[in-house]
Formats: structure tokens, sequence, C-alpha cells
């Protein structure tokens, strides 16, 4: 194989396995040692900077990062990375003055935001910085979009969230609430030098064709819209006995918010099973924990009316049966069908977009599934004016990656209002790469790896929990227990970087690294031959192997990236400092910072 | 701040035939210098005793002083071992090889411990065939005293310090070769591909195995001058063949061209594989071995490799005629007979 090019900032990101699986990349290690360290404030805008809202993520986040976590692969939890940045954001002190400082030098250009959710705010955050007038729309009295109307409080408090959208809307923002965008066509007209669609994913999907679904509607909610309906105090109580249809996050979140308005029977029908269910398992687990038993395999067949009024749901029984490429079908098992009692029905089986408030005129060209295309690295629409982000973009996915793509679009928006290309000139990431050598055995990180299992985040007793919707069930890490678990981060972006021409070959680092993760051995063209030659065969090809050039006895290192603790022995064990242990930063570049 | 080691080890780690993975052949955190050639031969034995499936407790560790003797904390952690007096490590292995003949005795020791004030005991050692392997670490210099010339130290050799050797060295296999040693090999710490199936062999061979194995030391005889550096030795390293050793009824899985390859039968039919052979050399005759060690030497260059090998050894228990079982085992009844046993013993004389 060639040599790695460790000059290309990608190779290292991706060693950061937890960073890397951010879809915004925040530099997470970077912010698990400030919290070890007690600098909540630092690691609170280490994250503040890359992903927006380390509060509502601390506490809602869908985590890509934690099943891509080393530790999980070493040990058998990965850390939870995701609780630890809600310390951040428990324990900061004043972070205000730490953040750009409105009023802003006004640049003269006009940007329109539809939406009120996390793409948009992105956008806004880091568009304001530069200068521009920034007008944000959204139908609901307050911002935040889906954060607020489909986060229940009990996960989510209503003050974090006012805290993180307020930091955004203090950057001079000019906000319209209460104010549905009905035309695309009208806003562009105003003058907008750019127009940014965030406008979700705001449609739930209903069961229209189940038998009794007219008749049985005003006890049948669609998930999405209830759960609103309860954010905004529309709503306040619920039946006894409730039936939630659908096996996502949504569901889990109308089942238990339905515990707290009143249902007392309340049942989660999911049709596959429940391995395959879409909802995440921590959300599944909180779920069970109050008490919500979770039926699968049951296909909904009708609503039952009685004199009127909805009295339950019948389900067919299936079992899941997988071809050879592992396509899943849901086959009926034969046995009669299931009859489950219910005073109110809700379906959250999924959302989907639409725009009915975007002329088809405009040149903004649509697909045959009816969304607008966007380019993927620019979030451009096919109108010159019009940008996507979230929801809008692709499809309903996560809070996380609407944040990214609010990056991304800012950047677009920036540039075609500097008239630069949107593609050539995107700018690169700020890295950098420094020696954390203090001395022989001396790291300026903490590189003493000891086995110790993730720790459980303590939640509310469910007495209390469950009499109100407003009360947090996750009490979140105390000081003594978040630096425990953050001691657990193996610190994967303190990179083991080689010099091949120090090497003298003694062999020292392959003897001590615990993990047997360096080889010298001859080189060979064929990478699946030489993963088979390493000192334990390097099976997991998602993971890089670092190659050298050629070393003197014609062999070459090469290590595999895949279990390195980065415990720097190999680096401590080398007589020529042939290895160090670097630490990597990497930074997505946002709008305000070019 | 780290002077232990992770816990972790690789998930897929395989087991051996004894069901253990390498790391329960593990000893201690090194507290060697970073780069010190005896902390490759460590893990090489490590290696060796996980691939022969050794039970770590048929095992005993014995040395003396030095770098070298302080080796044996560092591999084997769940074998037996003694650190004994400077240069007295034979002694020892004799005594505890005559009490217990089914352990695998590794005499672990330096150029110190073994060409100075141990070199009495050495030579009695290797005549008479003591069952060990006894592996010296030789690096040409204390360095345990910050670096003096040793008596390995070759002729003309420049110390760190820039002085220049005046004395003669002793060249420790061809003694043990004089001296009768029945399997002699020298070898190089940074070359595991040569030195992991010469312990192997070691192990397997039934009477005195010798290994000298060049290690630099990085911090004290590294230096340029030196002719025992990390890049001294890689210039003028001169293998008499590449080796592999195959266990009893193993599968060959290798085919070597006729002619330039060999093959050495043990006692329990496994075999050393010699392939690239140097010219007129014969692993099997021990003036063939003594030539090619002068040679190498008039070349300027260090012969490595298995030098000779003699798999119909008889060692110092067969020569003695001691009973088949270990001696520690015997109990009063074995050792004290009757007095019938007496009589009829007194009686067989009249």
């Amino acid at each position: 194989m060639e040599p790695t090019d460790i000059n290309n900032p990608e190779y290292f990101h991706k060693v950061v396995d937890c960073q890397y699986a951010c879809p915004s990349h925040t530099p997470v290690p970077e912010y698990i040692r400030l919290i070890a360290q007690g600098k909540y404030t630092e690691a609170y805008m280490v994250n503040w900077d890359s992903n927006v809202f380390p509060g509502v993520l601390g506490r809602t986040c869908d985590r890509p990062c934690e099943p891509a976590c080393r530790r999980g692969r070493v040990e058998e939890e990965p850390v939870a990375i995701c609780r630890l940045k809600r310390v951040a954001a428990d324990h900061k002190s004043e972070v205000k003055n730490l953040m750009p400082q409105a009023p802003f030098t006004p640049n003269g250009k006009k940007v329109a935001l539809v939406g009120g959710g996390p793409a948009s705010l992105t956008v806004a955050r880091d568009l304001a910085p530069q200068g521009y007038e920034i007008h944000l729309y959204d139908e609901q009295s307050k911002g935040g979009g889906f954060m607020r109307s489909q986060i229940p409080a009990f996960r989510l408090p209503e003050e974090v969230l006012d805290e993180e959208v307020g930091y955004i809307l203090n950057l001079g923002i000019h906000s319209h609430f209460n104010h549905y965008v009905d035309s695309l066509k009208e806003l562009i007209n105003k003058g907008y030098d750019a127009v940014f669609v965030g406008s979700g994913a705001p449609k739930g999907k209903d069961l229209a064709n189940l038998p009794g679904r007219k008749e049985g509607a005003s006890n049948i909610h669609i998930g999405i819209n209830w759960l609103a309906s309860v954010a905004f105090e529309h709503t306040k109580s619920i039946g006894k006995r409730v039936i939630v249809l659908g096996g996502g996050n949504t569901a889990m979140d109308c089942c238990r918010t339905a515990r707290r308005l009143g249902g007392e029977q309340v049942k989660v029908v999911v049709r596959s099973p429940y391995a395959d269910m879409k909802a995440s398992p921590w959300e599944k687990e909180d779920a069970i924990h109050e008490d919500i038993p979770i039926i699968d395999n049951h296909v909904p067949v009708s609503f039952v009316i009685e004199q009127g009024k909805l009295c339950g749901m019948t389900f067919e029984k299936v079992k899941a049966v997988y071809d050879d490429k592992g396509n899943r079908k849901l086959v009926p098992t034969g046995e009669a069908p299931a009859f489950i009692e219910a005073d109110d029905v809700i379906i959250a089986i999924g959302q989907e977009n639409s725009f009915p408030w975007i002329e088809r005129d405009l040149g903004l060209e649509f697909n045959d599934r009816g969304m607008p295309v966007v380019n993927e690295v620019t979030f451009a629409s096919t109108h010159s004016k019009v940008f996507f982000g979230g929801d809008a973009a692709f499809g309903p996915k996560n809070i996380i990656t609407s944040v990214a793509q609010g990056h991304q679009a800012a950047i677009s928006i920036h540039l075609k209002c500097t008239n630069r290309d949107m593609v050539k000139d995107r700018p690169s990431p700020f890295v950098n790469l420094v020696s954390q050598k203090m001395g022989i055995h001396e790291w300026s990180y903490d590189n003493d790896i000891w086995t110790d299992h993730r720790y459980v985040v303590p939640q509310a007793d469910k007495s209390l929990t469950l009499k109100s919707i407003k009360k947090e069930v996750e009490l979140g890490f105390d000081e003594q227990v978040a630096f425990k678990e953050a001691q657990r981060c193996l610190n994967c972006d303190v990179q083991t970087v080689f010099d091949k021409d120090k090497c003298i070959e003694c062999d020292a680092c392959v003897d001590i690294c615990p993990t047997s993760c360096i080889t010298f051995t001859p080189n060979n063209d064929d990478e699946s031959i030489l993963r088979g030659l390493l000192k334990v065969p390097a099976n997991n090809t998602d993971q890089s192997l670092y190659v050298s050039g050629q070393l003197p006895t014609t062999k070459v290192m090469i290590k595999d990236e895949n279990v390195c603790l980065h415990c720097g022995l190999c680096a401590e064990r080398c007589p020529t400092s042939a290895w160090d242990m670097k630490q990597f930063f990497y930074s997505v570049t946002k709008a305000h910072q070019f | 701040m780290t002077y232990l080691r992770p816990k972790f080890r690789h998930p897929e780690l395989e087991k051996n035939k004894l069901g253990y993975t390498i790391n329960y052949y593990e000893g201690a955190l090194s507290t060697l210098c970073a780069g010190c050639g005896h902390d490759s031969i460590s893990a090489a034995v490590v290696q060796a005793c996980y691939e022969m499936n050794i039970e770590p407790h048929r095992v005993a560790k014995l040395s003396g002083i030095g770098c070298s003797s302080k080796t044996p904390t560092y591999f084997l952690s769940n074998s037996h071992g003694f650190n004994s007096v400077h240069g007295r490590m034979p002694s020892v292995a004799t005594g505890a090889n005559l009490a217990n003949k089914e352990l695998i005795y590794f005499g672990m020791s330096g150029d110190g411990d073994s060409a100075s004030i141990g070199m009495g005991q050495f030579v009695h050692a290797v005549r008479r065939n003591l069952r060990m392997i006894y592996i010296v670490m030789n690096n040409g210099c204390y360095g345990l005293t910050k670096g003096q010339d040793s008596a390995t130290a070759d002729k003309g050799s420049i110390s760190k310090a820039g002085s220049n050797n005046r004395f003669e060295a002793i060249d420790m296999a061809a003694l043990a070769l004089e001296l009768g040693a029945d399997f002699v090999a020298q070898s190089f710490s940074g070359d595991k591909t040569q030195l992991i199936p010469l312990i192997k062999a070691a192990i397997n061979h039934k009477g005195f195995a010798f290994i000298n194995v060049i290690s630099p030391c990085v911090t004290f005889n590294n230096n340029v001058g030196s002719t025992k550096s990390y890049d001294y030795v890689r210039q003028h390293v001169d293998a008499t063949a590449t080796i592999d050793y195959v266990p009893p009824a193993a599968e060959i899985r290798t085919s070597y061209n006729e002619g330039s390859s060999k093959r050495v039968t043990m006692h329990d039919g496994s075999y050393i594989q010699l392939h690239k052979l140097e010219n007129s050399w014969d692993p099997q005759s021990r003036q063939s071995a003594m030539n090619a060690i002068h040679e190498a030497r008039n070349r300027n260059e260090i012969l490595t490799g298995l030098l000779y090998l003699n798999s119909q050894t008889e060692d110092l228990h067969h020569t003695l005629n001691t009973v088949s079982q270990p001696l520690n085992t015997l109990n009063e009844t074995d050792l004290c007979p009757s007095a019938e046993a007496l009589n009829s013993i007194n009686n067989s004389f009249r």
C-alpha cells in the first residue's frame, strides 16, 4: 500500500470516531477533557460553536457518535457522550459574553428564514455576525420548531430551549412569529438576497383508509400534531386507555406524554418486531420503565366503534420473515385478530414533507417524490436565491443533522451573497496538530486508561415524574460521576503520529502496545492481504490502516486504528521519538469564520 | 503519567490449544530503557511459549544480576522464578533441574553475568549439558552501571564516551560450541522472525540450548562506532539460513527449493526447516559451524541463526543415570529402603 497521507486532515478526522460520526463534527474528546477538568463553560462553548444547542442536544440527541465510540469496541458500552454534553450545559457559568455580540455592522444583505427550527436558527447564528439582516418566520408563537412542539417538556425543559433559542434571537434577528408563510413567491418579492427554507417535515402520516377512522375521529390523533397541541397547552388530558401506533421516537414521546395526561393503560403497538423498531434503545427503555408495554408484530386492521364512540382497535398478528438479502416481510401468523381496548388512539407512524406554500412556477424544481431538488453539498435549490436545510431538504432526520445542514447552507448563502463560487470557494476545515509530550512519562492529556463501565444517568422517581408533564425525568450526572464518565473517554483525538525517518525498528512499540495495533511487515499492494499479515488481523475494514513509508530493513510500519487506546505507550517506549502523541483539532469552518 | 499498562487487549486475540490468549503469558510492565533490545527478547519468549502451548506453571525463569536478569519479571508472570546472585544463575539452575527435571528452565543472562563474573559457572553448565534454555542478552556493555565495555565488546568498538576498546572479545557462541554444547544459536533482538523459532526449537531441545542474542543497549551502546548498535548489527548481520520450527505432526505449509533447504529432525519428530542455506555449512557438524563462525568474523560479519544442533544429545540426568521420577517427588520410602532391602542386597554379595 501507499504510505498514508496524514497531511490530509480527513485521515486523522476519521480516527476520531465520535467526531467523524457526528453530522456536525463536534470535537467530542476536546469537550469531554474540558468537562473532566471542570471547565464546563469552555466545554459548552466548544459545543455551541459546533452544534448550537448543547443543552437541547445533551438531552435529546440521536447520538450517532455513541455507536461509533471506540470504547464500545474495547469494552462493552460507549462513553455517555450525549449526557456529558448536558453536564457542560448544566454546570456552565456565564456564556453570553463569549458569544458574538450584536449589533453587527450591516453588510447590506437580507436573508429570510422560513421556519424557526434548528436548521433556520443555525443559519441565523452563522450569518448574523457577518452583518446580514435576518428575518425569521414561524407559524408558532415561539422559536425552536419541532424541538419545542414535538419534544415533551419532561425530556426537554422549556427553560433550556428558551435559553438556547434566545442566544440566537438576541443576535439581532428579526423574528416574525405567528406568521405562516403561505407563498414563497411573495417572500422572494420582498427583496431578500436569499431565502432559507427550514420548514421541517410538518405532516404526520395517517391511516385514513382504515375502517372506523372517520367515525372515531374525535378520539384518534396524529402524533406530532397532538404533541404540539400538548406543548402549547391546548390539549391537557387524554382517556385512561390509550393505544399509540408506531415504533419510532415520536411514538415513545406520545406514549410517555399520554401517561402524564391521564393515560393509565397506555400501550405501544407496532407492526415490526421489537428489535427492528426505529426508536432509540434508551427511549424504548424509558417507555417500558413507565409501565408502557410495547406490543410488537401487530398490524392495525380497524378502529372499533361502539355506539358512535371509539372503543378499541383490532390487529392482525404477524411475524417477520427475512429473505437472503435481509429484506423483511411481515407474514400473518394465521392467529385470530387481536382486540385491544382504547379510549384514544395516537397515530405516530412517521411524518412527511409538505410544501403547499411553494408555487411550482418559480423555477424551483421538485422531484417525483414531491421533494425539492437540493444539492447535497451546497444545499442550494434550482432557484438561485432559495436554499434548503434540515428535514425540509431531504426528509425527516434529527436535530444534529439539521444543525449540520444549516451550517453548510449558511456558508453557501454567504458565498453567494459575496459573489463567490459555492463549491470551489467552500472553506476548508480548521485543523491543528500539536505534540502533547511533557516528559518521558508525562503527557498533557490523561492517558491512564482503566476498565470502568458506563455510568447510568439518574432519573427522578416515577411517582414524581408521572404527575407532571413538566417534571424532567433525567437528573443529569452530578460533577463526581461526570468526571468518572469523562475519564472513560480514550482521547482518540490525541493521534499516534509516526515519523519513519526517526525509527530504528527496535520493535519496542510492537511489544508494548496493549491492543496489538502495530506491526512491522514487508509491504503488499493488496490491502486485504496486508490486513491478514498483521499481529492481530485487521478484520474491521471500516477502520483505516496507517501505513508508513519504507524503512531501512525494507519493511513498513502498519498500525490498525481499530482498537488503539491512544494510551501513548508506543510513544513512551520509543527511544527516538519516532512516535509522538499529537492532539488533532478539527473544526468545520462556519459562515461567520471566513 | 503511565507506569502501568491498560488492561484492555485486542478483542479478537486468538486462543492457543490450552485456551489462553497471549496476554496470559505476559509479565509486568518493563522498567528497562525505552527501545531496549531485552524487551524484544522478552516478547519473543512470550510469543514462543504461547505458540508452543506451554502451561506457564511448567516454566521456571532463573537469572542473576544485570539488565538482562531483570527481564524474567517482564514475561510469564504465571511461571516460577528465581532472581539469584550475580553470575550464579547456572548453579541455581543446576540445583533446580536436578530436583525437578520436568520443568522448562529459562536461564536469562547477560554478557556481564555470563562472560565476566559468571564465566566459571557458565562453562560448567555447558559441559555438563544441563537441560535448559540459556539466553545471553548480549549488548557488549554494562548497561546497569552506565555502559562500561564488557568482555564481549569487540576490539576496536567505540563506546558512547568515545573510548576505543583495546581488549579481545569473548565469542560466547564459539565458546559454547568448543565446550560441547549441542544446541548453539545466535540471533538479534531486532529480528523476531528468526528469534522466535530458535527459542521454540531450544525449548524442545533435550539438553543445554544456548542462544546468544545481540541486544543493543539503546542508552549506552547504540552510538556510531559501536559494533552492537541497531544500525551496525543490521548492516553486518549474515544469517546461516532462515529457519522455521515445525512441531510434531504439524502440516507443512511452505515448500522449499531442494538444494538450498535442509531439515533437521528433533527427538520427538518435530523438526527445524532451514532454507536459503549459507554455502558450505552443515548445521549438524560442529566443525562446519566453527568454521562458519570464524569465516564470518573474518568478513566482519555477525553470523546469526542456528549454528549447530545435535539432536541425539544426552543431558545431565542421563549422564548421572538418575531415576526417571523427579527427585523432589521421591518420598521417605523411596529414599530410605527398609532393613530387609539392605539384607537382601548384602545377601546378594555372599
